[in-house]
């Protein structure tokens, strides 16, 4: 049975789909075939974060449809051959997506697969209900702004009350809180909210900070999820974020921001 | 105080002031969340029934749903008009 994570929101341009891209590769490079699917129909993107625009052929809404199996629709991944990519359909019509037609897709892939990463649209409308409905964890992607912590919030609502889980009284869906976008400095200076505030506001289990980084629009340019990008500090953030949801033990980084000679000295890394 | 801590303190209070808004707001939003979908209802149907009686209008009545650790408690307030407001 594979495990069903859903990287949700409610706001829009986040950084959803940069974290899906890196949390599947992520899960892939850790051993685990993973798939990843865009459900953000009719603004198909994961395709070009994962740099594998030029390979679909066909996507999700086809395989619903019955227009293509399962196995002709996944892409596998250039860099990793444990992960597979299910592009969203570019197709105008919003009800293109059926409870049932994802609920058969996400029951298929679990056969084969350990974890399936759903990269939720923005709003909560039904391509969103629909990513989380099947959900057993939730990443829910906040940028440490208002409007954005309050959309999160929401979504939180919705998790609890409109998924699979809270329909049928099972245990509820493990919701975790990644903070992206994070600039220390700023929050140094009072224009930002902590990560601490944040935490206060949604009480969340924290999986990770993920800095505000320039990194992450070389990887989007190149195609190569941010995570691959070793040395880059959001690549370095999401390898973090996926040995803690394995369940190893990583210290937070990229609170504090740029070490100084103090905390070089005293052992940072 | 040199400029540059004038511009930090009231910066800080830029975050601070962001924290306080979402708290009181994210409040307020969880527990209109949890409140039972009859209520707009029951609300609807209480105005009908004391309006026979009393001349109230949408505002004067108010009913909130409270949740605690042990309890849930359904609390109704309704502000009377004037004496001489009052119908036959
Ligand atoms: N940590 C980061 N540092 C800098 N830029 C980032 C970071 N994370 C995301 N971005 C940028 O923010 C933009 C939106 O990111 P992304 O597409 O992942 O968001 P999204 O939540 O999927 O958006 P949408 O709601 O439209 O699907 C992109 O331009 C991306 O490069
Ligand atoms: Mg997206």
């Amino acid at each position: 049975m594979a495990r069903i994570i859903v990287v949700t929101s409610g706001k829009g341009g986040v950084g959803k789909t940069t974290t899906s891209a890196a949390i599947a590769m992520g899960l892939a490079k850790k051993g685990h075939k993973t798939a990843v699917i865009d459900f953000d129909v009719g603004l198909r993107n994961l395709d070009l974060i994962m740099g594998c625009e030029r390979r679909v052929v066909y996507d999700f809404v086809n395989v619903i449809n019955g227009e293509a199996s399962l196995n002709q629709a996944l892409i596998r991944d250039k860099n990793c051959n444990l992960l597979y990519i299910l592009p969203a359909s570019q197709t105008r019509d919003k009800d293109a997506l059926s409870q049932e037609g994802v609920g058969k897709i996400l029951e298929d892939l679990s056969k084969d697969f350990k974890y399936i990463v759903c990269d939720s649209p923005a709003g909560i409308e039904k391509g969103a209900h629909l990513a989380m409905y099947f959900a057993d964890d939730a990443f829910v992607v906040t940028n440490p702004e208002v409007s954005s912590v309050r959309d999160s919030d929401r979504m939180l609502g919705i998790l609890a009350s409109k998924s699979r889980r809270a329909e049928q009284n099972q245990e509820p869906i493990r919701e975790y809180l990644l903070l992206s976008r994070y600039s220390p400095d700023r929050v140094k200076l009072g224009e930002m909210l902590s990560v601490d505030d944040v935490q206060e506001i949604l009480s969340l289990h924290l999986l990770g900070v993920i800095p505000e980084s320039k990194s992450v629009l070389n990887a989007s340019n190149s195609g190569i999820p941010v995570i691959l990008d070793e040395k880059s500090d959001a690549g370095q953030a999401y390898v973090d974020i996926v040995a803690r949801y394995l369940g190893e033990d990583k210290p937070h980084r990229f609170i504090d921001g740029k070490k100084g000679l103090f905390a070089k000295l005293f052992g940072g890394r | 105080m040199s400029l540059l801590d004038y511009f930090r303190i009231s910066k800080a209070s830029s975050a601070s002031l962001a924290k306080e808004r979402l708290q009181i707001l994210v409040a307020h939003e969880r527990s209109s969340r949890n409140q039972p979908s009859y209520l707009p209802e029951l609300q609807k149907e209480l105005l009908e029934v004391i309006r026979k009686y009393v001349n109230v209008g949408q505002e004067a009545i108010s009913v909130n749903f409270e949740q605690d650790d042990n309890q849930e408690t359904l609390e109704l307030n309704i502000v009377l008009p004037d004496y001489h407001a009052k119908t036959p």
